[in-house]
């Protein structure tokens, strides 16, 4: 068919999708041409409009790239990014796994409604929520510390504790999200066949070895379509909710990536230098998905992506 | 009572229950709901008290007693809370209608393969979920178009979300073609058949997408920290954060915190309950659909 004919009959519904695809090229797309003040001296005072103060800053190469690399605030955040990922993957992944085959197995319609119900709610508060309440809980002032210090006990504050920081903050994931994270397991988990667990059940398995041969290898392929999405995401571990308790225990212990990238930028108002640390964290982000999606693939699963 | 507790009839190959399981069962299960629902309890509560029922309480309430609404009163007789929460709802009914028109007309625009230049759109569409911009970048943008300082700040620049969109897509792409074609050789146009044929069979996940987008508003602070220099129209999350987390008293409430009259915890409290209730309220309507959005949209990507 001639384009001609074809725009005439699609025009409808070209035109339905033309807002959705301005807005990513103007939101999404069109700031990745922003990040060539990473290889500039960027001065935002030059004039009002973003686009003159770019054409006219200095150019510098890579020297601001080098900044970065030999700043050991830099590394600091990468090594608090990665110790975060890896404890999250440790002690948050497993539970919404755990958590739904515990209410799959519930009979009873309404007690896993309801359960659905408390559980999935944390995951709608907003991270303002969930911080505050945490810090009404266990902070300084909280309900914890004041039990304590009736009792003579003095000083219990975890909000400030840059020892359990990185555990409370995977605690508060837990207490927000692990909830939400069921539903893609309760999903899978539907679409078994009740033949199979008869199946098994008529070879002599009990409800352990079913839950091993069957329940499990259903889930596997979701285990691995999540797997593959934290670690591309491993860079990128809970931002608003860092950010937000950031200047409680420090940046020393809180400082991940995307927090120095808006505490250099935002903040400081070097854009530069921040474009480029973000610059350095989207291109290992990048790498991080697709390897992730090789390593899926190599497995014998989907991935996030087709081949 | 008892048929609304019933169990389902188990298969007859499947092994009785022991006691311990279904104890176990039971007590992890409630502490799951407990962890949940104890500390929005305390929340609740402590706003509804009265300054004197908190002091006896040494901070935070446990025990319903005395019940007053004296902090909610204050906040929402005019001042900062209140003007806030009017922000708030205002960002998240423009947000999330302008986010549903433009979402639900992509979504179905997209769900028609064979349309000119449908994979590429797509493929656009689906790369932003590999790879950002950065926040940099991002922020100068919205400097230069000059949204700052503007409600839009809050609106465009987060306003769809791809994930939504390909969830509403799959949705779409399930409904039989019969349906729709029937009503093509009727002489119904795309606008219309989306309207009298599509969206009415696509309830359920409306309902979910819209419930998402309305949270992501509602919830959304960073945004206005970034772009939003004046404290007038800083939205509710913001004021909480002024009020909770730097211990802040609200502007023209701090007289009658000081004066004793009122509790600056109740307070507290009472602007995380204004924060919570909407959400609160919504979610369980929605809950039943959250399954098959979430399926389409996760798992068969």
């Amino acid at each position: 068919m001639p384009l001609r004919v074809r725009l005439r009959r699609d025009r409808v519904l070209i035109l339905m999708t033309l807002p959705v695809v301005l807005l990513v090229l103007v939101f999404n797309y069109l700031p990745i041409l922003g990040n060539v003040v990473a290889f500039q001296d960027y001065d935002p005072y030059i004039s009002d409009n973003g686009v003159i103060s770019i054409l006219e800053s200095p150019w510098v190469g890579v020297e601001q790239f080098q900044r970065v690399f030999g700043d050991s605030a830099f590394w600091d955040a990468v090594t608090n990014t990665l110790v975060l990922f890896i404890i999250q993957l440790v002690l948050f992944f497993p539970i919404p796994i755990l958590l739904a085959l515990l209410i799959n197995s519930v009979l009873r319609p309404r007690v896993r409604a309801f359960a659905q119900a408390v559980l999935y709610l944390p995951h709608f508060f907003s991270w303002v929520l969930v911080i505050t309440v945490f810090q009404q809980i266990l902070g300084g002032a909280g309900i914890i510390a004041q039990t304590l210090r009736q009792r003579g006990y003095e000083g219990f504050d975890l909000m400030t504790d840059p020892e359990v920081f990185k555990f409370l903050v995977t605690f508060e994931g837990v207490w927000k999200d692990a909830g939400w994270g069921i539903i893609v397991f309760l999903a899978a988990l539907t679409s078994v066949s009740p033949d199979l667990y008869e199946a098994a059940a008529m070879d002599g398995a009990n409800r352990w070895r079913r839950m091993w041969h069957v329940t499990l290898p259903a889930l596997r392929p979701v285990i691995a379509l999540l797997l593959v999405l934290r670690v591309g995401d491993a860079l990128t571990v809970g931002f608003e909710q860092i950010l937000l308790q950031r200047d409680a225990v420090g940046p020393g212990a809180a400082e991940v990536l995307d927090t120095y990238v808006w505490w250099n930028g935002v903040r400081n108002q070097d854009f530069s230098y921040a474009a480029a640390a973000g610059i350095v964290k989207g291109v290992v982000s990048l790498g991080l998905v697709l390897a992730a999606n090789k390593i899926a693939h190599l497995m014998g699963e989907q991935g996030v992506y087709k081949k | 009572m008892t048929a609304l507790w019933a169990a389902e009839p188990r298969p007859v190959w499947e092994e009785k229950p022991s006691r311990a399981g279904l104890a176990g069962k039971g007590v992890v299960l409630a502490v799951a709901c407990l962890a949940v629902l104890f500390p929005l309890w305390i929340v609740v509560v402590t706003s509804l008290s009265s300054k004197q029922t908190i002091q006896e309480a040494g901070g935070l309430v446990l025990i319903p007693r005395g019940i007053t609404f004296i902090a909610y009163q204050e906040l929402l007789s005019g001042g900062q809370v209140t003007r806030a929460a009017l922000i708030s709802v205002g960002v998240t009914l423009v947000g999330t209608a302008f986010s549903m028109t433009v979402s639900v007309l992509g979504a179905y625009g997209l769900s028609r393969s064979g349309t000119l230049g449908h994979r590429w759109m797509l493929m656009l569409l689906l790369a932003t979920m590999f790879f950002g911009a950065g926040l940099i970048p991002t922020y100068l943008l919205v400097q230069t178009l000059g949204l700052t300082d503007t409600y839009l700040a809050l609106i465009l620049p987060s306003a769809v979300s791809v994930f939504n969109i390909l969830v509403l897509r799959g949705f779409f792409m399930g409904i039989s073609p019969e349906l729709t074609d029937s009503a093509r050789i009727d002489g119904a146009g795309d606008l219309r058949i989306l309207w009298t044929i599509v969206l009415p069979l696509s309830r359920a996940v409306i309902a979910v997408i819209t419930l998402f987008y309305a949270v992501g508003y509602w919830s959304a602070w960073f945004n206005a920290s970034l772009y939003l220099s004046d404290q007038d129209m800083m939205p509710l999350q913001n004021v909480m954060i002024q009020l909770v987390q730097k211990q802040e008293p609200p502007v023209g409430l701090g007289q009658a915190i000081k004066a004793g009259q009122l509790s600056q915890l109740a307070v507290q409290m009472a602007v995380m309950v204004m924060a919570l209730l909407p959400v609160a309220v919504l979610s369980p309507f929605v809950q039943k659909h959250f399954k098959k959005g979430m399926l389409t949209g996760a798992v068969k990507g």
